[in-house]
């Protein structure tokens, strides 16, 4: 495997590198970025901070950072057991890198940081451990990309991501997932949320996949805590997508919210899972799964579960699986558009990135990448 | 000069049929009146000139401004000038306010809405609403606001209106009926409207009135005596009683 070198600006990469990335929503100018990490394969080719916001993060490879933090070794493995199944065991006996990425105490970071993992070398496998923290007061939103090199087909992506919420912060991660109809893909992730703290997490997957499984949690541990996870996904091509999202409320009025919005096509699968428990008084939480299938050869499986034991809770969800409605398309076409551009209208809106809370500039972004995949439908 | 006309139209819906045999016109810068009861094909009669592949035509022609439209897909009507507000429009997830209208003004990709274009949506109070799902969560009034602002900011040469009337606050009625009327006199364009309880007629100068009953066209007269005559003595009677005078 080729190994890299470190790079002092994304725009040094190779062409088809950068083309990659920026499918996988990265921005190679950078100026419009707090700060970026890159690894191709195993190589950290890159993290760094835009000098503006020096001091208030950091981001670093997690394999660096361990060496210079020693209290750092508190927060791996912490939240993901490495004995939960054959990957995270793997995960922890081949440590490839990954990134560590913290946001100072009380630092507002108004520019969204940016991560990509590509996978350049033919059947590899890619093992990352990555630990977020965002220290007390912070706010800052994430963007991070996975993706392969385009010449490359298959490979397997392992990724563990812990996330530490402390205190009155607010971290948005969104996650963008650009894979192949040969690529394996196994994260686990999970997050702690302390008092007052707000963890969104959102998750697109839009390009085929042999097989991704994930269930990432979260668990509000602080009172008047939140999290929420939207997941949008657009599985074609015999891809099979099993993807849930998990929030466990513990601390006292904390609240759950999961959201998730499926199109199915082509020979492929989609499970839904969702999961909300509440463990505490006064704890809130909503589900809503909704899916869409384009033909009758796909698959959606919407498999939500509320558990609650506590009296005075209030857990909700709704599920919905069908084909887009007949009165939708008659309703644009009567407003000119061909049937064809009726659906793919509907397609795109159901794929509607507003709900991922991001700002206008980040949510113009995704949709435009939303729309360049959607437009051969 | 007639916009609008219907020769022998016979439609099914299901497999049942509903229209048995309708023939009227409706002239240039005309606005005509649908009266009938619950069930009559007031709506079938509609979504048939609009060409909602819902509703089968098994005979008959539909012509429109010269030309025989009876096989064309309904974008192709809508491009040919015919507008539809519909009675109860769905709410569509995701798509705002802002896409429907680009798509109503024939827009290209990135292309925005023209600064007459947004003063047409201030008038109709839904500036706020522009970013918002279409439909989702939008009161009785605001759902009638947005179907007469999408319809008039298509431009056609024929709106359709399903009962612009029902389940609208006074206010927004009389915004909606102005509009309608203005935009009929401003650009010489035709209406057809269907009404139950008549209140549109109070801001739209209706010339011409129909009573659809049991799939036909049963009387063509005032719309304002219609009117009259069927609350007096309900659209049944108000047909024979009619006929009986014919024959008198």
């Amino acid at each position: 495997m080729k190994k890299w070198k470190r790079v002092d600006s994304l725009t040094e990469l190779p062409h088809k590198i950068l083309e990659s990335a920026m499918k996988a929503g990265i921005d190679v100018d950078a100026r419009n970025r707090s700060g970026s990490y890159m690894m191709i394969d195993h190589s950290a080719v890159i993290a760094k901070v835009n000098e503006y916001f020096k001091g208030k993060l950091e981001i670093m490879d997690t394999c660096d950072a361990l060496m210079k933090y020693k209290w750092l070794r508190n927060y791996v493995w912490k939240l993901v057991d490495k004995e939960e199944d054959e990957y995270t065991k793997k995960a922890d006996e081949n440590l490839g890198g990954g990134y560590f990425l913290r946001i100072m105490k009380n630092a507002k970071i108004d520019l969204p940081l940016q991560s990509c993992l590509i996978m350049a070398s033919e059947n590899m496998e890619q093992n990352v451990h990555n630990i977020i923290i965002a220290e007390e007061g912070s706010n800052a939103r994430i963007i991070t990309g996975c993706t392969l090199h385009p010449d490359v087909r298959s490979g397997q992506h392992i990724g563990i991501s812990e996330f530490f919420i402390k205190r009155n912060a607010t971290l948005n991660f969104t996650m963008i997932h650009n894979w192949s109809e040969e690529t394996k893909v196994r994260p686990r992730s999970a997050a702690v949320i302390e008092e007052n703290g707000k963890f969104i997490s959102n998750y697109i997957a839009l390009k085929p996949v042999r097989d991704i499984q994930m269930y990432p949690s979260a668990i509000c541990k602080g009172r008047d805590s939140m999290a929420r996870f939207n997941t949008i996904l657009y599985s074609h091509r015999g891809s099979l997508m099993d993807i849930g999202s998990k929030i466990e409320l513990l601390g006292k009025n904390s609240k759950g919210e999961i959201v998730s919005r499926a199109i199915a096509t082509d020979n492929s699968r989609i499970i839904a899972r969702g999961m909300l428990i509440g463990n505490n008084s006064g704890v809130r939480g909503h589900l809503e799964c909704r899916g869409i299938l384009l033909d009758d050869s796909a698959e959606i499986r919407a498999i939500p579960e509320l558990i609650g034991n506590r009296r005075d809770i209030d857990l909700s969800h709704e599920a919905a699986i069908g084909k887009i409605a007949e009165g939708e398309i008659i309703y644009l076409m009567s407003r000119g558009l061909s049937r064809d551009e009726a659906t793919s209208v509907i397609v795109r809106g159901f794929l509607d990135v507003d709900i991922l809370g991001l700002p206008k500039e980040l949510n113009n972004e995704i949709r435009r990448l939303i729309e360049k995949t959607t437009t051969n439908l | 000069m007639e916009i609008l006309r219907v020769e022998n139209l016979h439609v099914e819906v299901e497999g049942k049929e509903i229209l048995k045999g309708i023939d009227f016109g409706i002239s240039k810068n005309e606005v005509c009146v649908l009266f009938g009861p619950n069930g009559a094909g007031k709506t079938t009669l509609l979504m048939s000139i609009l060409g909602s592949p819902n509703y089968k035509i098994t005979d008959g022609r539909i012509i429109f401004n010269g030309m025989d439209i009876t096989n064309l897909e309904m974008n192709e009507r809508a491009s040919l000038g015919i507008g539809v507000a519909f009675q109860n429009p769905p709410e569509i997830i995701g798509v705002k306010l802002r896409d429907i209208l680009r798509i109503c003004t024939r827009k290209r990709v990135n292309e925005e809405l023209t600064e007459n274009e947004l003063k047409l949506v201030e008038k109709f109070k839904l500036t706020r609403f522009l970013d918002r799902d279409i439909n989702v969560g939008f009161s009785g009034g605001e759902k009638k606001r947005v179907e007469i602002l999408q319809l008039l900011s298509m431009r056609p040469k024929l709106l359709l209106l399903d009962e612009p009337d029902s389940g609208v606050d006074v206010e927004s009625l009389r915004l909606i009926g102005n509009e309608i009327q203005r935009y009929i006199n401003e650009t010489g364009g035709s209406a057809l409207i269907i009404t139950h309880h008549g209140e549109i007629l109070e801001h739209v100068d209706a010339k011409t009135g129909f009573i659809l009953l049991d799939g036909r066209i049963s009387r063509r007269g005032n719309p304002g005596v219609i009117f009259h005559d069927i609350l007096k003595s309900g659209y049944r009677e108000c047909v024979k009683c009619l006929i009986r005078g014919a024959k008198k």
